[in-house]
C-alpha cells in the first residue's frame, strides 16, 4: 500500500447556511483545490460524505451532482453515508482509493445542510441511526441515550454536571476564537449551573444533560484532497500524511451491550489507528474528539487511551485538555462549538487536524503540533472511525 | 399641549402599572437588565432596528420591520395601550419585546426581537412579556402568534401554549395561541427567571440605551462569510 497524504483542505462557514447543500459542498471543494494548488492534474476519485441530504433537503445523489456543478466529469464518484461518522468514512475510503493505487487524487468532500427542516426535525432524521425496533419506536432520540449514558457514567465514575458544564466552557472558549464556528459565545459555570437564571439558561435536554451539554443542529461542508505521500512535493502546501486508520462496530441497541457505559467501538478504533501508525496516545499533539454531548467526549477521551477509565473528567479539572494543557481536545470548538453538521463532521475534524499539523490554525494553534488525532462516533457509538495524521511524509 | 384634531385621533389608554426592572446573568456571565421603555427611547431602537430590516434570514426582517413600525405607532400615540420592554447588557440593546392590552383581561404579545444571538436572550425577554402581562397587569390570558420557526419553538412548544385559533391576532393571518395564567404559572419554574431589586447602579447602567457595534450584530444574525466581508 502507498502511503497517503493530505495536500489540500477547505471549509466553509459553520451555522445556518443561507444556500444549498451543494453550493456549501462546491465551496469547501473549491478551497481545497485551490489550497493545494492542483494545476492541471486530474482529480481521480471523488468521495462524498453525508448523512440526511435525502430526506432533509430532498436531494440524492449527491456525488453526481457535486461533480456535475463542479464540472468535474467524468471523474467517478460516490456518497459515504454512515450515519454521523460518514465524514471519516468517507476519509477512510478515499485513503483506501489511493493507498490502493487505484486513485492518484481523491477529493472526499463532506457536507450537511440541517437546517433546511426545523430542529425537530433534524433531531428525528438523526434518531433513525438508533434502532428502529428496539429504540426509534419507543420515542428514543439521540439526546435521549446520550442522557442516560451520562447519568450511568456519572453514578460509576463521580462524573457531577460540573464536570459536563466543563467541557461546553473548555470547547466554547475554542470556539470563540474559531472564525468558522458555529457558535461564537464564551460561556461560564455561573451562567450555565449555579446562577439564578440557570433554569431558562440551561433547560435539561435529556436529564442530566442541559441545553449547553448539546451540541447545536449546524450547517456546514468541508473538503481534503488526497494525494499519494511520494506526489505530495508536487502541491503548495506542506502535506500531512494519514498515519493510522482504525474503524469498529458494535452492538447497534445500547441496552443490548453488556455494560453500556463502556464503547469498545471507540476503543478498537483507536488501537487499530495507533497499530498502524506505530503509536501510542502519548505521541499525540492535538485531537478532535466526538463532542456532540459533553458526555462523550469525557468518555472518549478515556477509550482511545489518553487518560485510564474513569479519570478523563479529573484531566479535565487539571486543564489538561484545554489549549495549553498537556493534550488540547478538540481546539477548533468542537462539534460543541464549531457545530456538528453530522454527514460532514468527520471531514472537519481532519481538516481542523490538518490546520493545526501546518502550523496554520490561528489563534487556536497547539504550539508545535506534530501528530493528530480524530474520533469520529457514528450511530451512538456502534459504528467509529479514528485518524491518526503526521505532520510531512 | 395637543390640538383638538389629534385629540380625536389618540385612542383611549388603560393605566397601565409599570414593570419593575429586573437582572438576569446569562449563560456566558453578562447581565442582562430587563427595563420597561419609554417613548423618549424609540427613537434610539428605531435606529438599531432599520438595519435589521433588510435581514433576510431567520425572519429578522419581517419581525423588526413590524416591531419598527409598532414603536412608531406607540410613539406617536396610534396604538392602545401598548408598551415595549429592552434587555440591554453594559447598556447595550440586546433585544425588544412589546404588546399591548386588548382590554383589562386580555393580552396581545407583538414581538420578540433579540439583537443577541445565542445566549436565549429571546427567552428571557419573552418571559418578562408574559411575567408583566399575568403578574403585574393581572390579565386572564396573552394572546400570541408566531411569525417564525424560532418563535414557534421557543414559544408555543416550550410552554406550551393553547391554540386559540377562533381569536383573530391582529398581526393577521398566523393562527393565536394563547398564555393563559395556568400555563404561565406552570412554566414559570422552568422559565421565568431573574433578579429584583435590581440596584440603582445597575439600572443606571440601562440608560441611555447604547447601540451595539452594527457589523458585529448583524454578523451574529447574518453568520455567514457574506455578511463578514
Amino acid at each position: 500500500m502507498r502511503d497517503v497524504a493530505i495536500v489540500g483542505v477547505g471549509t466553509t462557514q459553520f451555522g445556518r447556511a443561507q444556500w444549498s447543500l451543494l453550493k456549501m459542498m462546491c465551496e469547501a471543494s473549491h478551497d481545497a483545490i485551490t489550497d493545494a494548488r492542483i494545476g492541471d492534474r486530474e482529480i481521480d476519485g471523488i468521495f462524498v460524505a453525508n448523512m440526511g441530504a435525502g430526506r432533509n433537503n430532498k436531494t440524492l445523489g449527491i456525488a453526481s451532482a457535486l461533480v456535475d456543478r463542479m464540472n468535474l466529469y467524468p471523474t467517478p464518484a460516490e456518497a459515504i453515508e454512515n450515519g454521523p461518522a460518514s465524514g471519516a468514512s468517507a476519509v477512510k475510503t478515499g485513503y483506501m482509493a489511493v493507498a490502493s493505487g487505484m486513485c492518484d487524487l481523491v477529493l472526499v468532500c463532506g457536507g450537511e445542510r440541517m437546517r433546511e427542516v426545523n430542529n425537530l426535525e433534524a433531531t428525528e432524521c438523526v434518531s433513525y441511526i438508533s434502532h428502529r425496533y428496539a429504540e426509534y419506536v419507543y420515542g428514543v432520540t439521540l439526546p435521549a441515550l446520550a442522557g442516560m449514558f451520562a447519568r450511568l457514567y456519572m453514578q460509576k465514575y463521580g462524573v457531577t454536571q460540573e464536570h459536563l458544564a466543563m467541557v461546553a466552557i473548555k470547547n466554547h472558549d475554542h470556539g470563540f476564537v474559531n472564525r468558522k464556528a458555529h457558535i461564537r459565545e464564551r460561556v461560564t459555570m455561573e451562567g450555565l449551573l449555579h446562577g439564578p437564571d440557570v433554569a431558562n439558561n440551561n433547560p435539561y435536554v435529556a436529564d442530566p444533560l442541559r441545553f449547553y451539554d448539546c451540541c447545536p443542529v449546524s450547517d456546514g461542508a468541508s473538503a481534503v484532497l488526497l494525494a499519494p505521500a511520494s506526489m505530495a512535493g508536487d502541491f503548495a502546501k506542506r502535506p500531512v500524511r494519514i498515519a493510522g486508520v482504525g474503524q469498529a462496530t458494535d452492538c447497534q441497541a445500547v441496552h443490548e451491550r453488556p455494560d453500556p457505559t463502556e464503547l469498545p467501538a471507540v476503543r478498537i478504533a483507536a488501537q487499530k489507528a495507533f497499530q498502524m501508525a506505530g503509536l501510542t496516545p502519548a505521541d499525540i499533539d492535538v485531537c478532535e474528539l466526538h463532542d456532540a454531548f459533553t458526555i462523550l467526549e469525557i468518555a472518549e477521551s478515556e477509550e482511545c487511551g489518553f487518560f485510564p477509565k474513569g479519570e478523563g473528567h479529573k484531566a479535565l479539572e487539571r486543564g489538561e485538555t484545554r489549549l495549553g494543557g498537556k493534550l488540547p481536545i478538540s481546539p477548533s470548538g468542537g462539534l460543541k462549538a464549531r457545530g456538528h453538521p453530522v454527514g460532514n463532521t468527520g471531514v472537519s475534524q481532519i481538516v481542523e487536524l490538518v490546520l493545526q499539523l501546518r502550523g496554520e490554525a490561528g489563534p487556536y494553534q497547539v504550539p508545535s503540533a506534530k501528530r493528530g488525532f480524530a474520533v469520529n462516533f457514528g450511530g451512538f457509538g456502534n459504528n467509529v472511525v479514528a485518524t491518526v495524521l503526521s505532520e510531512g511524509v | 399641549m395637543i390640538d383638538e384634531l389629534e385629540a380625536m385621533l389618540r385612542p383611549p389608554k388603560l393605566e397601565m402599572i409599570p414593570y419593575p426592572p429586573k437582572s438576569v446573568v446569562l449563560a456566558n456571565g453578562e447581565t442582562m437588565v430587563i427595563r420597561q421603555a419609554s417613548t423618549d427611547e424609540v427613537d434610539t431602537m428605531l435606529k438599531i432596528i432599520q438595519p435589521v430590516t433588510w435581514l433576510e434570514r431567520d425572519f429578522y426582517d419581517i419581525v423588526s420591520a413590524r416591531v419598527f413600525s409598532e414603536l412608531l405607532g406607540w410613539k406617536k400615540y396610534r396604538v392602545r395601550n401598548a408598551y415595549c420592554l429592552v434587555g440591554t447588557i453594559d447598556g447595550v440593546l440586546a433585544g425588544i419585546v412589546n404588546g399591548r392590552l386588548f382590554d383589562e383581561r386580555y393580552g396581545i404579545s407583538y414581538h420578540t426581537l433579540a439583537l443577541r444571538r445565542g445566549l436565549r436572550v429571546g427567552s428571557h425577554l419573552f418571559a418578562a412579556k408574559m411575567e408583566y402581562h399575568i403578574e403585574y397587569l393581572k390579565q386572564e390570558e396573552v394572546w400570541i402568534v408566531a411569525e417564525s420557526p424560532i418563535g414557534h419553538r421557543r414559544w408555543m412548544i416550550e410552554y406550551p401554549l393553547r391554540p386559540k385559533y377562533e381569536i383573530q391576532h391582529e398581526l393577521g393571518g398566523a393562527p393565536s395561541w394563547t398564555l393563559t395564567r395556568e400555563t404561565y404559572f406552570a412554566a414559570k419554574p422552568r422559565l421565568v427567571t431573574g433578579t429584583r431589586p435590581v440596584s440603582a447602579e445597575l439600572l443606571a447602567t440601562s440608560y441611555p440605551i447604547k447601540e451595539p457595534d452594527l457589523q458585529t450584530f448583524l454578523v451574529q444574525i447574518e453568520d455567514t462569510m457574506e455578511a463578514r466581508l
